[in-house]
């Protein structure tokens, strides 16, 4: 007996330091990212100031860095990513859960799975080939933002699925059981219940479709200095940007490109801070099991 | 990818190269002559930088490694402004590049004294896929004015008066350009910022403020692809992805005043006008001389005074670059380097150490 207990107090020792370094070794990671990122970040941050946000001029030949119009395009592809994204995720994660012959399940959820592992790269080529050439869509905020709802439909569907899941199947019996329709059980029992959970889901696609580079490089068009909500105008986003110009930037250029990035830095982990905050909270309220 | 593949080709190359003969050349005394490299044992040399000498060096690669089997070759295209940052860095035991290293740059170069090996010289066309067209004249004013979009039909007075006899349709132009940061980019912007007498107002650079209402595309071949598939367009490409693409291109007026089209010669007499300083720097763009192409890009390869290693196969190899290597140019539509420089080179090689 005190043989076993002392055995496993060294475990429970050895267990809880392994556990706080790899705690430590994220936060320091995230921390020396972005310490490095924003001193690197510096020189242009101090000679264009406020304007690195807002102004709509890009021009590396006059040292002019305004980042707006790729804060504006990166948002703006995600907004259509989204607006296309959750619809269809939100069906098919239904569809799967309360409409789907049992047998149609298991491959249906297998494939769409499938999607998430697709490298971005192929679903770049894949618009490039098919959507700006052969549906004729050129390159625009419109086809890089299909691009990416293919992208991340699969992340949404597969987390809506399992919040979906988690609703009481007493719940829903009892919606049937007082005469509700199939449409009428879902709005009723399983969208509140799963209401945050689906939030947290569509943040995290979203903070995908934020990141994303090869995919949006390929189709976004590269096009300078474009705010508009016209859908069809190529425009570009900055991740895409970085990825563009970085390998001949001279260091105003490469320090402008950096200070792009940890914009976008700040940007995603706002969305996945919020995203976390929305599914826990769910999971609070869903009596822990999201 | 394309990177990936030419790697593995070459790995693949120098493999089956390696096995020929291993006990033959033992005798070989080893470091005699600079033209023999590295006595017995097998040399991996690697290097990087731009992608306009990417053909080139894809051709000379494996015509030295088929004289000297022993040496294998990694030339890995990044660009330009990458080959001079592993430069600097050491990373690589050569670099190719199409601008040198800029002043303030100099300090970041931790190997010591180096030399500019210049080894190509290339044409930028200005390809264009209008209907009916199938030759057009372009002066660099007028260049410059279609690029920023100044010049929007392709009946424009300005375009007519140089193409009296073609028929251009009153149909929009629409500009392509690279949406990656280039050496291409830099050199066509550099000519346009040189010779169009104030008209081009974008200045010059691996990327410049294009107008929003332009087309983007990703390398030399992303941009002959919209060339290709856009009626209308006209963009910057250079000279052999142009001509794998069947794109036509233009004529341009050199600063003779004559219209010169893109040939191997045309080029080669670009650098006949060349001026060179000690450092072996130049441009050849809007270069002087009747037969001259004016968009002509030139790129160096730079090796160090005393490099940290396999210094007599790196100089073997810019030796076979300079002189037999020259001689493959004009089948990959590039040209050779004029005689006075291609003496400079050597001699500037012959002090690496």
């Amino acid at each position: 007996m005190l043989d076993l207990r002392g055995k496993s107090a060294t475990g429970d020792r050895a267990f809880r330091w392994i556990a706080i370094g790899a705690a430590a070794l994220v936060l320091l990671v995230l921390g020396l990212v972005a310490l490095v990122m924003t001193s690197r970040a510096g020189p242009v941050l101090s000679k264009m100031g406020v304007d690195f946000f807002t102004s709509a001029r890009w021009s590396a030949p006059d040292a002019l860095f305004g980042a707006l119009p790729f804060i504006w395009g990166t948002l703006f592809t995600a907004l259509i990513a989204l607006a296309i994204a959750v619809p269809v995720s939100l069906g098919v994660a239904l569809f799967v859960t309360q409409v789907a012959p049992r047998w149609m399940k298991k491959p249906m959820v297998y494939l769409i799975d499938l999607l998430a592992v697709v490298p971005s790269v192929v679903f770049g080529l894949w618009g490039v080939l098919v959507l700006s050439q052969h549906f004729g869509l050129g390159r625009s905020f419109l086809t890089a933002g299909i691009i990416l709802a293919v992208m991340i439909t699969p992340i949404i569907t597969s987390l809506a699925r399992e919040v979906i899941e988690t609703t009481p199947p007493s719940d829903k019996e009892a919606a049937l059981a007082l005469g509700a329709t199939r449409w009428e059980m879902i709005t009723a029992t399983v969208l509140p219940h799963s209401r945050g959970g689906l939030v947290g889901a569509v943040m995290l696609g979203l903070g995908r479709a934020l990141g994303e580079t090869i995919a949006a490089a390929l189709v976004i068009g590269s096009a300078l200095g474009q705010i508009t909500v016209n859908p069809f105008a190529p425009g570009n986003s900055m991740p895409a940007v970085i990825a563009n110009e970085w390998g001949e930037a001279d260091d105003m250029h490469k320090s402008a490109l950096i200070a792009l990035a940890v914009t976008l830095f700040v940007i995603t982990i706002a969305v996945n801070l919020v995203a976390t905050a929305i599914v826990q909270r769910s999971m609070r309220r869903s009596g822990g099991k999201a | 990818m394309k990177k990936m593949f030419l790697i593995g080709t070459l790995a693949l190359l120098g493999a089956c190269g390696g096995k020929k003969d291993e006990g033959g050349t033992k005798a070989d005394p080893g470091g005699s002559s600079a033209a023999q490299p590295a006595g017995d044992g097998p040399v991996t040399l690697n290097a990087s930088g731009a992608t306009f000498q990417k053909a080139f060096q894809e051709v000379a690669v494996e015509g030295y490694t088929k004289a000297n089997p022993k040496t294998k070759i990694n030339y890995g295209a990044g660009g330009s402004g990458k080959g001079r940052q592993d430069f600097a860095d050491q990373v690589v035991d050569f670099a190719c590049t199409d601008a040198p290293f800029k002043d303030a740059d100099l300090g970041k170069v931790k190997g010591g004294d180096f030399f500019y090996i210049p080894n190509v010289l290339g044409a930028i066309t200005v390809s264009f896929n209008v209907d009916g067209v199938d030759k057009l004249n372009l002066s660099a004013e007028t260049l410059a004015k279609i690029f920023q979009r100044d010049i929007k039909k392709w009946n424009d007075a300005a375009i007519a008066a140089d193409n009296k006899d073609a028929k251009l349709p009153d149909a929009d132009i629409v500009v392509a350009h690279r949406s990656d940061g280039s050496g291409t980019t830099e050199n066509f912007t550099k000519y346009l910022d040189k010779a169009s007498g104030g008209a081009w107002k974008l200045k010059s650079g691996s990327t410049v403020e294009w107008p929003a209402d332009t087309q983007a595309g990703n390398g030399n071949g992303g941009v002959a692809q919209i060339v290709k598939s856009t009626k209308g367009a006209i963009g910057y490409v250079d000279l052999s992805d142009a001509k794998a693409s069947g794109l036509k291109y233009a004529a341009i007026k050199n600063q003779a005043g004559k219209f010169a089209d893109p040939t191997p010669e045309a080029v080669s007499a670009a650098g006949d006008g060349i001026e060179v300083n000690d450092k072996l720097i130049f441009s050849a763009l809007d270069a002087k001389g009747d037969a001259a192409y004016p968009i002509t890009a030139q790129s160096w390869c730079m090796i160090y005074a005393k490099p940290k290693a396999n210094a007599a196969a790196l100089k073997s190899y810019f030796k076979y670059m300079l002189t037999d290597g020259q001689k493959l140019l004009p089948e990959i539509d590039f040209a050779p380097i004029p005689k006075s420089l291609q003496d400079k080179a050597l001699a500037q090689l012959d002090k690496v150490q």
